[in-house]
């Protein structure tokens, strides 16, 4: 548990930053979730298979935007480490869609250019992006290889990264759709990630 | 053999499965061919987007899984292989059904009318929809498994009233002979695309898995989906791990394929021991 977590989870939480009252509308309308159902029992973060990594419970994030503490939401961790496995909408009692409002709290970050919490999901997020944009489908092993460029970590992993292409878990020659020009257009003036 | 149904269906393969996964693709196929449903690939389908567009662009996500449903036809089902696309063409799809904007959105981007009758199914949907006759399924000789579903049952609340397949897999194959073990970690997620980023926290997940199949004296773990077999067979770590199958082998094993030593060569945790000592193989 981290500073952050520290002081919401226990004791009086003093604020050092000021309330943005528009922010949870804005979350409300972009993640089409009403979040004020939820009445923060926690279900969700108890089963979230990855609340270790995060610095507050996907529950705190709810919390957050109920606040209007933006910048504490859009600079979190959390919205980046969750990976949309639905385990806390199965478990939540009020049926609040948590990867919804994840996915609208990643994509107002981005629009609004705030501090990015996990760099290095985004990265890995834009080279599948762009492996898509290239050739219509994904190819691990160019994903792959840009990914750990971009990070500077080219030669981490490096033993999983051989055993795979031995094993051809790797597709080494990527496959591409036919009509890619015209496939491209979807990714026109889509580049503020 | 089981009874053929000889059906006409459309396939959606996805990148896992139709490139870094093919030894599970060449096995769907052929236990589809055995119980007699004829897989016509979409031509010219494209990713689904993935766990990436939808995290980073919300029109972008739509778009890209509306593409696959305008080019499939609606005459027969899609069958989508991997249960992370279909989740993401399912949800497209439901909100093409129930959200007005949405349509105009797709009718104006692909320029066609959306097929409300368009079916898309699950790959335990497919099997669940024929009424073959598992008594005369090949016998799995007393194999003891656990069945890993991940997070592939798990939905968003927009999806709740889907079905619910949990138990399946210890179904079928139970009735073809393997012995399901009750364990704690059937709906544990396998890390997903973390497993790249953050590769030793999901290295800690893993090993947890594969410890608690072991732990519960199962011979092997069968999962219905790649991610989930790709990240259990690269990311453990622990000392003897035990195989993992991906449900369509044991199916086309079990409708009449046999196993080949090339197709298990691919595993990266050597299935080649447990399938002779079981008898599965020469
Ligand atoms: S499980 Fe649902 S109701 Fe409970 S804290 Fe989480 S989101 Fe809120
Ligand atoms: S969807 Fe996100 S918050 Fe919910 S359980 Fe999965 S990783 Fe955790």
């Amino acid at each position: 548990m981290d500073n952050n977590q520290r002081k919401l989870l226990s004791g009086p939480v003093y604020i050092d930053t000021k309330p943005n009252h528009l922010f949870s509308a804005e979350v409300a309308q972009k993640s089409h979730v009403d979040f004020n159902l939820c009445y923060h029992c926690r279900c969700c973060g108890n089963g979230c298979p990855f609340v270790e990594m995060m610095d507050f419970p996907p529950n705190s994030i709810i919390r957050l935007v109920q606040l209007g503490l933006k910048k504490e939401a859009l600079g979190s961790s959390t919205i980046w480490i969750c990976a949309g496995c639905h385990t806390c909408s199965m478990q939540c009692p009020m049926a609040i869609d948590m990867a919804a409002i994840m996915d609208s709290l990643r994509q107002i970050s981005l629009e609004e250019k705030a501090k990015i919490g996990e760099p290095d999901v985004l990265a890995f997020h834009k080279e599948v992006l762009n492996s898509i944009e290239r050739y219509g489908r994904t190819s691990k092993l160019d994903i792959m290889l840009r990914y750990k460029i971009k990070t500077r970590n080219l030669f981490s992993d490096f033993n999983v990264g051989l055993k795979m292409i031995t094993k051809r878990k790797l597709n080494l020659i990527p496959s591409i759709i036919k009509g890619i020009e015209k496939f491209k257009e979807l990714f026109k003036g889509k580049r503020n990630w | 053999m089981p009874n053929k149904a000889n059906i006409d269906v459309s396939y959606f393969p996805g990148c896992s499965m139709g490139a870094s996964g093919n030894e599970s693709n060449a096995s769907l196929l052929s236990f589809c061919k055995n119980i007699g449903f004829n897989l016509i690939e979409l031509k010219d389908w494209s990713c689904c987007g993935s766990s990436s567009a939808h995290s980073v662009d919300a029109e972008l996500a739509f778009n890209l899984a509306t593409r696959n449903l305008a080019i499939a036809p609606s005459t027969r089902p899609l069958l989508i292989a991997c249960p992370n696309c279909l989740l993401r063409l399912r949800q497209a799809y439901i909100k093409l059904k129930n959200d007005k904007e949405y349509l105009e959105k797709y009718e104006k981007k692909w320029g066609k009318r959306f097929e409300p009758n368009l079916e898309i199914w699950h790959f335990f949907e497919l099997i669940d929809n024929v009424d073959f006759n598992l008594e005369k399924f090949r016998k799995l000789n007393n194999i003891k498994f656990v069945s890993y579903y991940g997070c592939m049952l798990n939905r968003p609340p927009d999806m709740r009233y889907e079905k619910n397949y949990y138990g399946f897999m210890e179904r079928i194959l139970s009735t073809a002979g393997g012995i399901p073990v009750r364990w704690s970690y059937a709906s544990r997620c396998c890390g997903t695309f973390l497993a790249a980023v953050r590769p030793e926290a999901v290295t800690e997940m893993v090993n947890k898995i594969m410890k608690g199949a072991i732990d519960v004296g199962a011979e092997c773990i069968v999962t219905a989906c790649m991610m989930c077999h790709m990240n259990l067979e690269i990311r453990c770590t622990i000392k003897r791990p035990i195989p993992i199958f991906h449900l369509s082998e044991l199916l086309s094993f079990m409708s009449g394929s046999p196993i080949t030593h090339s197709s298990m060569s691919k595993h990266i945790i050597d299935p080649m021991p447990l399938l002779r000592a079981k008898g599965l193989i020469r």
